[in-house]
């Protein structure tokens, strides 16, 4: 358990130092994520082991932070609380804004999606 | 109501109300209480974990009158496990790494097609409501992670902070109507639903998928990722054409 988070630290570190040294414009632990899945790639390769067999400590690892994943949120989502006035002043504007284009978003996103996958399979 | 019972000892309220285990603690206790009656509404997308957790925390923070500065000396504890839980993204990715390389195609499209309608739809809304620059220029990131759409809005003109909770809200609305749009659109497809939920509401939409089958919630990882780079790449290009 140790090794994995040791593993997971190492990883989002290397990435928060790749991003500074090259001024890039990703968040740490997102180059983080890219480097990990890269590790278990190449693992993979070496280890003669079916794709998709991630070594035991680091899956539960995972899977126990993104088993809590709402949790993790909370602290940022009640930063909402400092900027009630701001928000209550544009409040018609903003959850017109919000939701309408979240919805477009997602449906797009989505109805894409289903019109590419659709066809090859 | 607290203070009130502990008002014979004041120095007891001083210690708790500035210690951060009371604000971790607070934090752990709303998300339970969040999660039994989410269990106790089945799990309706209505019912937003994130949503009553805030909602909870922040009723006690006004009423106990304490700083959000306070209470995150605390919750940042909680706060940090989100990089460590972006990296373990990873993992999932990984374990669906068959389905991932065969659907590269329309990974990629349902990705430049999404990103260029939430920032463009987002200012576009925004700009025929009458929006100033400023409120315009913090909502045209709020579907990427906080990380990146604070550092997109402040190159816009836009203020940072605001960008963070304008994120934490979409995150939370998309949350809340992604199972029934996909229902609304017939799409069951975990992987197109996933990708939806990463991309227009990143990691809270990223945490509502893995609610409905970790397949979503390995493909809104990626979408999340992919989209946090793309949208730093093109919003830029993007920007004298929206008037940014």
């Amino acid at each position: 358990m140790i090794v994995a988070f040791a593993g997971i630290f190492g990883c989002q570190l290397l990435g928060e130092f790749i991003v500074r040294a090259f001024a890039l414009p990703l968040p740490g632990p997102v180059l983080g994520m890219f480097l990990l899945f890269l590790a278990l790639v190449l693992r993979g390769g070496e280890g003669g082991k079916g794709a998709g067999d991630v070594p035991k400590p680091i899956g539960a690892a995972a899977d126990g932070l993104l088993g809590h994943l709402s949790l993790l949120f909370v602290p940022a989502s009640v930063g909402l609380m400092r900027y009630f006035d701001l928000l209550a002043a544009n409040a018609l504007t903003l959850i017109l804004a919000l939701s309408i284009s979240t919805v477009l978003a997602m449906a797009a996103t989505a109805f894409t999606f289903r019109l590419l996958a659709g066809s090859n399979s | 109501m607290i203070p009130s019972l502990i008002a014979p000892h004041p120095e007891v309220w001083v210690y708790l109300s500035t210690s951060p285990l009371s604000w971790l603690t607070l934090t752990l206790v709303a998300f339970i209480v969040a999660d039994r009656i989410s269990i106790a509404f089945n799990r309706h997308p209505a019912v937003n974990l994130v949503a009553l957790a805030t909602f909870l925390i922040i009723v006690a923070l006004k009423a106990t009158g304490t700083s959000y500065e306070t209470y995150f000396a605390g919750a940042q504890f909680i706060h940090f496990l989100l990089g460590p839980a972006t990296v373990a993204l990873a993992v999932p990715l990984y374990r669906n790494f068959e389905r991932v390389r065969a659907t590269a195609l329309p990974i990629a499209a349902s990705l430049c097609v999404g990103s260029v309608v939430a920032i463009v739809s987002v200012v576009a809304i925004a700009k025929l409501l009458g929006a100033s620059h400023e409120i315009a220029a913090s909502l045209a990131p709020k579907s990427v992670t906080s990380p990146i759409a604070m550092g997109l809005s402040e190159r816009l003109g836009g203020a940072p902070f605001l960008t963070t909770a304008l994120v934490m809200a979409t995150g939370i609305f998309g949350a809340m109507i992604l199972s029934p749009l996909m229902k609304l659109m017939r799409i069951d497809d975990p992987a197109a639903i996933g990708m939806a939920a990463g991309l227009a509401s990143h990691g809270v939409g990223a945490a509502r998928a893995f609610h409905i089958d970790s397949t979503a919630g390995a493909f809104a990882g990626i979408a999340m990722g992919l989209n946090g780079a793309l949208t730093s790449i093109i919003l830029p290009i993007l920007q004298p054409w929206l008037g940014l």
